[in-house]
């Protein structure tokens, strides 16, 4: 078929929901909730809690990195794409960037679903060819010093990036700390800033 | 399979479009009911994530592109659904024209053909009691196969050497549990690559870690 043929994607949409709740295989109240979870309750505050506390309480931080299953566990963040969770700091010397070319794999736990310039080809084919080169049209200049670690989660492992603390933030409290993380950080693609 | 999925290295795809602050998880109305959709399309077809994932990578190419992810998620399903006998092949297309005010009429709903299928547990991480082949530190190459069915070895690793860094926990296997051939569990490791051995001398210096299943390494 070709593109100028197609039906629209919201009309193949419905009509499956239209099949599957009339034939009572699906129910659109777990719909619902499905949508709301990740539409209200999981997303990148999450992740945001997580570094904030890593930042503040160092037994906390070597636990996240040696485990961060079991420490963002601790924090009631654990279910679907994040069985495994890997926590990589960045530092002076290593940035880490994490990508999935193969789909879009992201730990949902903690980020929620993934943004669109995490699922576009171009992030997708790039970030593993000439990651220096997207990072830069980010807005994010290394220094050629600073070493590159990109991650393609394919497997089941998922991973999420600790940012480095940012400047003039000794005075911060967790919560404030936590409310200059970005989701854009927890992956890679940008710094904390410090507050304005 | 070498198919469009497989996107790591492909050229030609310009800039990455710029984060929003505060981007939502939906942009569209029908992005929500394709996502909750697909969700539940692996229970009501009897099958598993990694088939889910092959339904996605075994669309037409245009298909897979043109109505972005969560098209892809719908199409996924879809796939799904007809494969195990849940919907007829065109049950889609006609029911949307219907409701679009074409006169069309619908196929009968076929007889239920799910897959012979019990997962061992929930999830993919299972325990396995036999030592890795592998240790850290270990020099490794992923093996140049092309599988005709599923596979989370891209083409761009396909027979280069990196070193084991980390053992990851077992894992179901993907290229066999998509088509219900058996979970396989095994291990995997996280395999770092130099960006020269991926790309050659005139690229970018950085490092390539990605997680690789025991089946896709041999020794180096």
């Amino acid at each position: 078929m070709s593109i100028s043929e197609r039906l629209p994607i919201a009309a193949r949409t419905e009509a499956l929901e239209s099949i599957l709740v009339e034939r009572g295989l699906v129910d659109p109240k777990v719909m619902d909730a499905y949508i709301k979870m990740y539409e209200s309750d999981v997303g990148p505050l999450n992740g945001a809690k997580v570094v904030a506390k890593a930042w503040v309480d160092p037994e906390f931080k070597e636990r996240l990195l040696s485990d961060g299953t079991a420490a963002v566990a601790e924090m009631g963040f654990k279910g679907p794409q994040t069985e495994s969770l890997e926590v990589v700091e960045n530092t002076d010397t290593v940035h880490n960037v994490v990508v999935c070319t193969l789909c879009s794999c992201y730990p949902w736990a903690v980020l929620g679903l993934p943004p669109s310039w995490y699922k576009d080809p171009a992030y997708r084919s790039r970030i593993v060819r000439e990651p220096r080169t997207v990072l830069r049209e980010f807005g994010l200049d290394l220094d050629e010093g600073v070493k590159i670690e990109v991650r393609d989660s394919v497997s089941e492992c998922r991973y999420m990036v600790l940012p480095q603390r940012p400047e003039g933030t000794e005075n911060l409290s967790e919560e404030e700390l936590a409310a200059l993380v970005t989701r854009d950080a927890m992956v890679g693609i940008a710094e904390v800033a410090p507050p304005a | 399979m070498d198919g469009i999925h497989d996107m790591g290295g492909m050229q030609d795809w310009g800039a990455v479009p710029s984060p929003a602050a505060a981007e939502k998880p939906f942009t569209e109305d029908w992005e929500r009911r394709a996502f909750a959709l697909a969700l539940l399309s692996m229970r009501v077809s009897g099958t598993n994530l990694d088939a889910f994932r092959h339904s996605m990578n075994r669309l037409n190419p245009i298909d897979y592109l043109v109505d972005g992810y969560y098209g892809r998620w719908l199409r996924g399903a879809e796939n799904l659904l007809t494969d195990s006998g849940i919907i007829a092949p065109g049950a889609v297309d006609a029911r949307a024209r219907k409701q679009l005010g074409e006169d069309v009429a619908e196929p009968e709903a076929p007889e239920a053909d799910k897959p012979d299928y019990k997962p061992a547990g929930p999830g993919s991480i299972r325990p396995l009691d036999a030592a890795p082949r592998f240790s850290p530190g270990e020099s490794v190459r992923a093996k140049d196969i092309h599988p005709s069915g599923h596979t989370r070895l891209p083409h761009y690793v396909r027979g280069r050497t990196g070193m084991v860094r980390r053992i990851q926990p077992a894992q179901v296997f993907p290229d066999t549990n998509a088509h219900f051939q058996g979970e396989n569990t095994q291990h995997v490791y996280s395999v770092e690559f130099q960006s020269k051995e991926l790309w050659g001398d005139d690229g970018e210096d950085f490092v390539l870690n990605i997680d690789l299943y025991d089946g896709y390494l041999e020794p180096a």
